[in-house]
């Protein structure tokens, strides 16, 4: 990459930024990255790799958009810096669903109306996500708990948590299916 | 014989179709604007103003254009040498852009920054000297108008005061006759605080100008893509066939996305100046403290009872505070929005309402946030005014309102200050909804919890709303009308193509317009695509507010789709080789009267547009219609919520919520069904705990979202929904009404109802909003109301 500054004369060099290679997995691939020490974790995935499905509402650990999973936890991403990505796995929304088919969530969702706009949906599905893969059989309440981290404007929730208790049969169902019993 | 297609299997109306847009949203491809990179493009962050009210005396960026990737630093003195320092609202006002003379509100943009990267536009922001000279600060009417107030407004020729508008509507004569005749007179005072919309999504735009066409192109974050087109042309004197707006996926806009901010202003006059993208995001407090608000009334009203409960007048007086510049979007005849709604569905012989409207030092806005022009206010007053005044007269909180409702066979039913209800069915919806909370047991248990000292309350609200607007007649913004549009292109092979000029926010349009196709000309509506927010390629329209979508754009397009049919039904005749009256049509097919069995289908109708048309006939089968609607939809609602108030704490849990929503005949059931739920919702959050206020200094307390509180997933009540009430529109071409915002606007007074119900026989009588656990506490414990309104400054 190249950038191009205005010559502002040796005094402004001295203020420059410095940077810091990292390295980390995201959706199942390994990357290296320079970045500044003050990059926030979301803008690493969002403009960093282009993956614009992790939402920013709020850059302030409240909304819950920007949820992704590090090695497996929910984390909100706009309060986590690149740099503390190093070493970790990273898993957004576009890591949910293969190629050939979509995650129980993804579906699960559009069955039962459990989004409107749009902007909260991949951070729902991750926090959701990271219930089910510890719980795969929650309560209602145990969903709403789960999410009590994200907002949501548009749905009320009750179609939220309808969708995701839809993903969680679905799972169960598919692993009952497969022989060890171990999900997907 | 009949071969016509089964209408719910093509994804017709009455179909629960799953959404098309989801496909995108849940595999995280939606295109919002913050997702859209363009070549060459830079960032933009704005300096916002700490103090409320403050004469400038310099602002220094000479820092700020030293640091390495600053391309620009914009301050209110460059914007006034290009005439654009200063803009047009929509609501007849100005509003600065970047402030020159005062910043006069916590928040206003006094600067912006053009660079590479956002966080060196934030570096730089941070770099600009301001230097401020602290001016006295109102934050309420009674400020604004108090003898010796500062002139916020001291840039305006002629406004000596705080003063924007007085207005006035109703026979004063008359009700003072009503009044006077009246064996009992309630009276009601509340706030209906301050809030903010509040889309998860912030607002942003990318300006793109480029120099070689001389042809600007925004994406930005609007619900109203050709209304900003024209203001972008007038604000900025650009020719407006050379101006492109587009709307990208919007990540919920409930009003906050109408009006025009000074981001989108500045990030054009960068991009032309710098000739090169400029992208500019707002953060959530930048949202929260600047952007079109809501609400922020003050009502007080009376009612002229008779003492067997019939409603003989009504009395209004409302103060409003607009913040620092007035504007509101809404019609301009109409000050207050659509005020004068309260009341409608209530049979009542005389009104009147006065209004006066005042300057704060506080965000400009007055959005309709989740509601058609001020209905929420409305509304709210008229359900608790409706339980005050059956209090007063020891009367049943249902059977007052059913004695009061408009009668099913007086419609169309002309209101006394001014509006025409088209249809309804009132009692019947009163009545699904008490059987469903099941009324008579519940107010038993309720008599039986006292006796144990626990507190149970049931709360009714009704509401009927008039969505919709125009028609053009009475309804427009800065003089345009509103009226909207649809165009419809059938390809050759029978798919087609829906453009409108509303903006989808979440509604799901892509789903719905396919299915008012499918139903008027039996397309599957998976073979029709719907294109919106792109205003090169739509057909001009007012946009998405209001619940106005489906009563003036739907119509458009099921208007457009009887336009093809008319053209496919002379390509039919002669594909049949029959004259057009022995033509019949059933969905899908058109057949000869004679011989049913004997008939084309739509799709061989558009093959013949394309290849073989009877001689003269222009080719094609394409068409745009412009609906222009005769009058608004009145749906109707009944919300019944019951809730256990704790008195130690003040803590109130919600028990049952009980909607029934009459909006017509719906399109799409499950979308209805997802509306509502939403707007139960922010009704929920509304009553609870969801407003934005300020302290004496004008600082905004809720300028994030710990301090700004929304529900979440484990705060939102459980909601129980009917849909068995259905009064089609009987001027929409297909019986529809809105629903977007009907329980936003009807739910409030029934949580708050509730509470106030549980609280019967302590004397209070209101509890202003929102029903923090605190404030109900003190009314329980004190016995007495609790008032929200904001601080008055004292000179300590």
């Amino acid at each position: 990459m190249t950038v191009v500054y205005e010559d502002l004369g040796d005094e402004a060099e001295e203020g420059a930024v410095p940077v810091r290679r990292i390295r980390f997995t995201i959706n199942g691939r390994k990357k290296i990255a320079e970045v500044e020490p003050r990059l926030l974790l979301s803008h690493l995935i969002r403009r960093g790799l282009g993956l614009t499905g992790t939402h920013m509402g709020c850059d302030t650990t409240n909304c819950g958009a920007c949820t992704v999973l590090v090695d497996r936890h929910p984390v909100k991403s706009c309060t986590m810096l690149a740099v503390q990505a190093d070493g970790h796995e990273i898993t957004t929304v576009e890591g949910l669903a293969t190629a050939a088919e979509l995650h129980p969530l993804q579906e699960g969702f559009k069955e039962e109306h459990g989004l409107q706009c749009g902007f909260c949906t991949p951070g729902m599905m991750m926090a959701a996500k990271a219930l089910l893969d510890e719980n795969p059989d929650p309560t209602e309440e145990d969903v709403r708990w789960a999410l009590s981290g994200n907002l949501c404007r548009c749905t009320g929730y009750q179609n939220i948590v309808k969708s995701v208790l839809w993903a969680a049969a679905k799972l169960r169902s598919e692993s009952a299916d497969t022989p060890d019993g171990s999900q997907p | 014989m009949t071969q016509a297609l089964d209408e719910i299997k093509i994804g017709g109306l009455g179909a629960s179709r799953k959404r098309v847009e989801d496909d995108r949203f849940i595999r995280g491809k939606g295109n919002y604007t913050d997702d859209i990179t363009l070549p060459g493009m830079l960032h933009m962050e704005i300096l916002r103003s700490p103090l409320a009210h403050a004469r400038i005396k310099s602002i220094d960026a000479s820092r700020a254009w030293d640091i390495p990737g600053v391309h620009l630093v914009l301050t209110g003195d460059m914007m006034a040498t290009r005439n654009l320092a200063w803009m047009p609202t929509l609501s007849y006002d100005t509003q600065a852009v970047l402030a020159t003379d005062k910043v006069r509100f916590q928040g206003q943009e006094v600067a912006c920054v053009i660079a590479d990267d956002p966080y060196i536009a934030k570096d730089a922001c941070e770099a600009i000297d301001v230097d401020y000279e602290p001016l006295p600060v109102i934050v309420n009417p009674k400020q604004a108008v108090a003898e010796g107030a500062a002139v916020i407004r001291d840039d305006k020729q002629n406004q000596a005061d705080n003063v924007i508008y007085t207005w006035e509507v109703g026979d004063v004569a008359g009700t003072d006759r009503a009044f006077e005749q009246a064996d009992v007179i309630s009276r009601l005072q509340l706030h209906y605080p301050r809030s903010h919309p509040s889309p998860i999504e912030c607002c942003g735009s990318i300006a793109d100008f480029n120099r070689a066409t001389s042809k600007l192109t925004v994406y930005m974050t609007t619900q109203a893509p050709h209304i900003i087109r024209a203001a972008v042309a007038l604000v900025a004197e650009l020719p407006e066939h050379m101006i492109r707006i587009i709307s990208p996926d919007i990540g919920g806009g409930f009003g906050n996305k109408v009006p025009v901010y000074p981001g989108y202003v500045c990030s054009i006059l960068a991009s032309i100046l710098l000739e090169r993208p400029v992208k500019w995001i707002e953060d959530k407090t930048g949202n929260l403290i600047s952007t079109g608000f809501a609400r922020d009334i003050y009502l007080d009203g009376e009612m002229a009872l008779r003492q067997d409960g019939k409603i003989l007048g009504v009395r209004m007086r409302c103060d409003a505070d607009h913040g620092a510049f007035f504007s509101d979007a809404q019609p301009s005849k109409f000050k207050i929005g659509l005020l004068h709604s309260a009341f409608a569905a209530y049979d009542i012989p005389a009104a009147h309402l006065r209004a006066r409207g005042t300057y704060s030092n506080k965000a400009p806005g007055g959005v309709a946030y989740r509601c058609s022009f001020r209905v929420t206010e409305a509304m709210f007053f008229q359900e608790r005014m409706m339980q005050a005044a059956a209090a007063d007269l020891g009367m049943d909180q249902a059977a007052f309102r059913r004695m009061n409702f408009v009668r099913d066979e007086d419609f169309p039913h002309r209101t006394p200050l001014g509006f025409l209800l088209d249809s309804g069915q009132y009692r019947k919806c009163l009545d699904v909804g008490l059987k469903a909370v099941g009324y008579e047991d519940f107010r038993k248990r309720q008599e039986e919890a006292r006796a144990k000292g626990r507190l149970l309350g049931l709360g009714i609200s009704t509401m009927t709303e008039p969505l919709g607007a125009g028609n053009s007649r009475e309804y427009d913004i800065l003089g345009i009308k509103m009226f909207d549009s649809a165009e419809l292109k059938v390809h050759m092979t029978g798919k087609a193509i829906v453009r409108t000029g509303a903006r989808t926010q979440g509604q799901g349009h892509e789903t719905t317009w396919a299915q008012i196709v499918a139903h008027e000309l039996g397309i599957p509506a998976e073979d029709i695509v719907v294109e919106e927010g792109d205003t090169d390629t739509a057909p001009f329209g007012m946009g998405t507010y209001a619940s106005r979508s489906t009563p003036v754009a739907g119509a458009a397009v099921a208007m457009v789709a009887r336009k093809i049919r008319a053209k496919a039904r002379r390509l039919a005749a002669h594909l049949l080789e029959v004259s057009e009256e022995d033509i019949e049509w059933e969905l899908g097919r058109f057949y000869v009267r004679s011989a049913p069995d004997r008939g084309v289908t739509i799709q061989e109708c558009a093959m013949a547009a394309y290849s073989n048309m009877p001689d003269g006939m222009e080719p094609g089968l394409e068409n745009t219609a412009y609906y222009d609607p005769p009058n608004l939809t009145w749906p109707f609602a009944c919300y019944i919520v019951t809730v256990e108030v704790d008195p130690a704490t003040g803590v109130w849990d919600v028990l049952t919520t009980v909607a029934v929503d009459d909006c017509g005949v719906r399109i799409n059931p499950m979308i209805v069904e997802g509306q509502i739920m939403g707007g139960l919702t922010e009704a929920y959050a509304m009553a609870s705990m969801q407003f934005i206020t300020f302290d004496a200094e004008g600082n905004c307390v809720g300028s994030n979202y710990m301090d700004y509180l929304l529900p979440t997933a484990w705060e939102t009540p459980g909601f129980e929904l009917h849909s068995e009430v259905v009064t089609p529109c009987p001027h929409h071409p297909i019986g529809a009404k809105g629903i977007g915002e009907c329980a936003a606007v009807g739910g409030p007074a029934a949580f708050v109802n509730a509470v106030i119900d549980a609280l019967s026989g302590t004397g209070v009588r209101n509890i202003d909003m929102p029903l923090l656990p605190d404030r109900v506490w003190e009314a329980i414990t004190y016995h007495r109301d609790i008032s929200g309104a904001p601080p008055i400054a004292t000179d300590d």
